[in-house]
């Protein structure tokens, strides 16, 4: 579904992504992990076309397709999905006309007929209930004075209602009580499917002990240094990122 | 003979004269007192009316173009404008809408405008004379059922003399600006609206004009008159675009609500704004004014996306205790657009309150002010007054300003400003461009999330096609 190549990316001017590699199959749920500064969250970031960005080597296919020659809303109607770690508000526009609008123009792009108001209407309130937000969030503005976790859950709400093909999870669990990260949890264990994938960015283990990846990546220095299961991570919640950089080195 | 009477003499040796010696249905351009003879006597305006207009062309002569608004054009010379132009004739006109310019259908079809309308707006020759005749009539009948009166000015004139001559420029003197004597000396055509004393207009003002609107030429002039008690809803212009060869409009509206009336006018503006390098598009310079009696309440809601240069300032005189003003704007910028708009709110009785909703957006290498007085006099007591002005910036081309002038004279008026200035910012883009929006579409909901204070006030109906409008509107301001 998703094939890294030699990804070589820039920031700013400053290259932060020096040849990474990574297969995805569809089905399959990988987590990357690693220390702050290491490329992480870049990655999500270039993989659904961030302006200021910049690709400067190596190539990235989804579903097939070459995306680097894509529009971000492109890469969307692709199905790939990335829920923020910081989603912006955008006062005046309700969280309900906001979704209709994503839901429309991601199926009109697939040559599928838009729902109406009323199934849609019904679609998003039980979304709303998974994810464990009151109703009263689809009449208010997108992000619009929500907490830290009540937006992480609304992206969350998000990625239910547009189901993508692939979710990537940009420190969703970051700033979560543990309840809220059960919600979390679960929303994205009732959304695992054959041909689905799942990319949870991380910093901590604490999000994997209620979503069983099928491989664990260590990201250091812009590169994938380390891949295992699902004991790598537990390895790492014992002895850090130290251990791997004197590894690498 | 006094001079009056020999006035009097030429006057109407002039007006004959001209109604005989002339067949064609357009002047020549110029502007000197026989034009407006010509004008008047065109419409076989009496005496009184003619003097009326005669006297705001002395007027207007001694005055000066009005240069303190931020706003740049070439100057104007009035002597190069032709001012009284017949509709064009059947003949003249498109046959059908395949000899319509298709970028106007495009944008009629965008707009989700019903098909025999385009054809209206468009000019196209069909037999909709009829069709709104008929459909006129009705609308006569019920309103004349409840007593209201409704007609163009120009049979106002006729028809209820006494109502016009009380209050033509009882709320915008002749000689109040530039403009408001120019449009008072040559008046074209406009509305005129008297609801009898605690009457509630069975409908909007609204759906009938928007049809019938469409000719009223570049001088409109309004007069709209609710008596003691009474309630109006006025909807005035179209969210289609208007072409017009005139590039100059001065259109003057006055609004009297007696004691415990209420006014409710809402305008939608879509005048041609020019090419995307700025050439062509209307001047628009327009004088809104409604005096507030006891207990009164004037509103105000606009959406102004149209015109090249507009000039605006729909206000309200709180004469009355307890009046209440309130002006809600939405006015959006684009290409090479400028627009200096606002309002003034004049509290003089006790106790008046006012409320100014702002909404300016700017986008493409345009320029938005918001221009606002609120003065509150000394025997105001008690007087209140909020303002939020907010401004929305999409690229780094554009420009907004706000010039607010507060006046207070009276220790016990509490006026509040609130400001506010923001971007469209590439993170909101960002956001909506990964959920799939296109940068076009998430411009527009944005815009519309930023203007829904002021949409809530619209119409139900006209609010809907308002969020279409600024759709259209802000195409090609980002990418």
């Amino acid at each position: 579904m998703l094939s890294i190549k030699d990804l070589h990316a820039e920031v700013d001017g400053k290259t932060i992504l020096k040849g990474l590699s990574l297969e995805i199959n569809a089905g399959e749920v990988h987590a990357i992990m690693g220390p702050n500064g290491s490329g992480k969250s870049t990655l999500g970031h270039v993989l659904s076309g961030r302006p200021g960005y910049e690709i400067t080597g190596g190539s990235v296919e989804f579903m097939g397709k070459d995306i680097f020659e894509m529009e971000t809303e492109e890469r969307a109607h692709l199905g790939l999905f990335l829920a923020f770690q910081y989603p912006v508000e955008i006062p005046g526009v309700s969280n309900m006309e906001f979704l209709k609008a994503a839901v429309d123009a991601v199926r009109e792009s697939r040559d599928e007929e838009a729902f109406d108001t009323v199934s849609f209407m019904r679609k998003a309130r039980e979304a709303c209930t998974a994810v464990d937000l009151d109703q009263a969030f689809l009449k208010r503005g997108v992000n619009e004075g929500f907490s830290g976790g009540e937006k992480k859950r609304n992206e969350l709400m998000q990625m239910m209602l547009l189901e993508p093909k692939l979710c990537i999870l940009d420190e969703t669990d970051s700033g979560l009580d543990i309840d809220a990260l059960q919600v979390v949890a679960k929303g994205v264990n009732t959304m695992r499917a054959e041909d689905r994938a799942f990319l949870l960015v991380t910093h901590y283990q604490r999000l994997l002990d209620y979503i069983e990846p099928d491989y664990v990546h260590v990201l250091a220095d812009g590169r994938i240094v380390k891949s295992g299961d699902k004991s790598l991570a537990l390895e790492l919640e014992e002895k850090g990122y130290g251990w791997l950089e004197v590894e690498v080195a | 003979m006094s001079q009056e009477q020999i006035d009097k003499a030429i006057a109407k040796d002039y007006a004959a004269g001209f109604t005989t010696e002339i067949e064609s249905d357009t002047l020549p351009p110029g502007l000197n007192e026989d034009t407006v003879r010509f004008i008047s006597a065109k419409k076989n305006e009496p005496e009184w009316m003619l003097e009326w207009r005669l006297e705001a062309f002395r007027v207007w002569r001694e005055m000066d173009v009005p240069e303190w608004a931020h706003v740049h054009y070439p100057e104007i010379n009035f002597q190069d404008i032709s001012y009284y132009s017949q509709p064009k004739s059947m003949e003249d006109r498109p046959q059908s809408l395949d000899e319509v310019d298709p970028e106007l259908l495009a944008t009629y079809e965008k707009l989700g405008i019903p098909l025999h309308e385009q054809e209206v707006l468009a000019g196209v020759a069909v037999d909709v004379v009829f069709d709104s005749v008929s459909v006129a009539t009705t609308f006569r009948e019920k309103l004349a059922e409840a007593g209201v009166l409704f007609c163009s000015i120009s049979e106002a004139v006729h028809a209820y003399p006494d109502l016009v001559r009380k209050y033509l420029g009882s709320v915008v003197p002749r000689k109040d600006n530039f403009y408001a004597a120019l449009n008072s000396a040559v008046f074209s055509d406009g509305s005129f609206v008297y609801i009898p004393k605690g009457v509630r207009c069975p409908m909007e003002l609204s759906t009938y004009f928007r049809i019938n609107e469409a000719n009223t030429g570049q001088f409109e002039r309004t007069l709209i008159v609710a008596d003691e008690g009474s309630h109006v809803s006025y909807l005035e212009g179209c969210t289609a675009p208007m072409r017009d060869e005139n590039q100059l409009h001065a259109a003057v509206v006055e609004l009297v609500a007696m004691d415990d009336a209420e006014i409710k006018y809402s305008t939608v503006q879509n005048w041609y704004p020019g090419d995307a390098e700025g050439k062509g598009g209307i001047y628009n310079f327009v004088t809104k004014r409604g005096l507030a009696h006891t207990n009164a309440k004037i509103s105000w809601t606009q959406v102004e996306t149209g015109s090249a240069v507009t000039w605006k300032y729909p206000s309200c005189i709180l004469r009355g205790d307890n009046s209440v003003g309130e002006f809600y704007s939405v006015a959006l910028t684009n290409n090479m657009q400028q627009a200096d708009t606002g309002t003034k709110m004049i509290h003089l009785g006790k106790n008046t309150r006012s409320t100014i909703i702002s909404k300016g957006i700017s986008a493409g290498k345009s320029s938005n002010a918001y221009r606002g007085l609120v003065r509150v006099g000394p025997a105001a007591k008690g007087a209140r007054n909020y303002t939020q002005c907010d401004s929305l910036l999409i690229g780094d081309k554009c420009a907004a300003h706000t010039f607010p002038y507060i006046e207070s004279k009276n220790p016990t008026g509490i006026v509040e400003h609130e400001a506010t200035t923001s971007k469209v910012s590439d993170d909101q883009l960002y956001l909506c461009q990964q959920r799939g929006l296109d940068p076009e579409k998430a411009v527009s909901m944005i815009v519309n999330g930023f203007c829904k204070e002021v949409f809530k006030e619209l119409p139900m109906e006209f609010a809907v096609e308002a969020g279409k409008l600024l759709e259209v509107s802000l195409e090609g301001s980002v990418g």
